[in-house]
């Protein structure tokens, strides 16, 4: 349980103000807007409070995985110690910054070398040494709220639909910096769907990559994996799919002949707690 | 065998933090792989090349360009030789020398469609140059 995220459920819920400090990210400013507004519209439903960082900078989208990169990960140690000056939190909400930015804080916890070369350079106030908790906006949902505490705030219940979730890769791996959810077989995207009252569609290829950035250069690779992806989908009987990454809607949408609707899951979210119109006429 | 390839060897094997020989060459990695398909040099081969110090037969190989870093690999590992790492290190070489870049900006108004997410393009520039 420990492994997964769990434990923190039992001892923090209901004990602490919900304020955190929020990473959004360039899409989210860009061709991913509605995956943001979205969930600001539902945050405040479910009183949580985001106070987004001044002047973030963007994660760069893939963490540069050589050991002697230094430079590419700061953007991610500055946000990381601002949220760390307030006391609060990091919430993300898109799979790629999520995915960068506690990588690079596992650095900061753990690989002396990258810990020491960052802080000289960066000379904050007080060194950072990876004491930000970053956390997707899914596990403030199952550990800081509870689904079961969702379930009662839904006055929509998307009852009948049949979705299935969309984890792609980079939420879930490597699983044991990510320690978002069992890699091979994650729920937690199941149970939120479940919570907002559709029956959760289970398929094989939910946790396969959809080609991500090779999508540029080599389309019809990139068609390839998304066309298993929404068949496999598509032959367990879900009638759409939701996601949390912006390049995963776009390639899935985008490079696969079956017509199978791909949204972010903060728009079924939004939808569940009835706030859904309110930010369509935004 | 050249003192080069010795060093760049020795260099994938730094900047990668892996060490290939604990491959028992079961092929997980390889049947696991989203791009297997494309790659000339499959995800368990290249874990031999490093171990044989034969670098300059990966920095011309194809699968630098169709490793998507999903990680599929590295997570099934049985023995965490993390051979997605192992690509990213030899792309790194690559991209690191001049004239490396697999990605030009020149090529990108070409590529891009309306609705491609920023996301896409950043990736891809980590990626594919320096």
């Amino acid at each position: 349980m420990e492994k997964y995220g769990l434990k923190s459920k039992f001892i923090r819920k209901g004990y602490r103000c919900m304020k955190y400090s929020y990473y959004p990210g360039c899409t989210l400013r860009t061709k991913a807007k509605k995956l943001d507004d979205y969930m600001r519209a539902s945050a405040k439903v479910l009183g949580i409070e985001l106070e987004e960082i001044e002047n973030w900078q963007c994660c760069g989208g893939v963490y540069p995985l050589s050991s002697d990169e230094i430079a590419t990960k700061l953007s991610s140690v500055r946000a990381l110690n601002e949220a760390k000056e307030k006391g609060q939190d990091l919430v993300t909400l898109c799979s790629a910054c999520h995915h960068v930015i506690k990588r690079v804080n596992d650095d900061m916890q753990n690989v002396e070398d990258i810990r020491t070369r960052a802080n000289n350079y960066l000379k904050f106030d007080e060194p950072y040494n990876g004491e930000t908790k970053v956390l997707h906006f899914l596990e403030i949902l199952r550990d800081e709220i509870g689904f079961d505490k969702l379930k009662e705030k839904v006055v929509n219940p998307l009852t009948g639909k049949k979705i299935g979730a969309y984890y792609g890769c980079l939420l879930l791996r490597p699983s044991e910096i990510l320690a978002f959810d069992n890699p091979e077989n994650p729920t937690i995207i199941e149970e939120f769907i479940r919570a907002l009252g559709a029956e959760a569609v289970i398929y094989p290829y939910r946790n396969e990559c959809c080609g991500g950035y090779i999508s540029l250069k080599a389309k019809d690779l990139s068609e390839n994996m998304c066309n298993n992806i929404v068949n496999s989908a598509d032959g367990f009987g879900a009638e759409m799919l939701v996601t949390a990454c912006p390049l995963c809607q776009y390639n899935v949408t985008k490079n696969s002949e079956k017509d199978l609707p791909v949204i972010y899951f903060t728009e079924i979210l939004a939808e569940a707690l009835g706030v859904k119109e309110e930010v369509d006429a935004q | 065998m050249s003192h080069g390839n010795k060093n760049q060897a020795a260099k994938v094997k730094e900047i990668s933090g892996t060490n290939p020989l604990k491959c028992m060459k079961c092929g997980k990695c390889s049947a696991s792989c989203p791009a297997f398909d494309k790659m000339d040099i499959k995800p368990h081969q290249f874990v031999s090349y490093v171990v044989n110090e034969d670098v300059e037969a990966l920095a011309k190989c194809e699968s630098l360009w169709v490793c998507l870093s999903c990680f599929a690999c590295v997570e099934r590992c049985p023995r965490d030789v993390k051979p997605g790492k192992i690509v990213d290190a030899a792309r790194q070489i690559v991209v690191r020398e001049k004239g490396g870049n697999y990605l030009s900006a020149n090529e990108i108004p070409e590529l891009v469609e309306e609705d491609l997410p920023q996301q896409l393009l950043v990736s891809a520039f980590r990626k594919f140059r320096r």
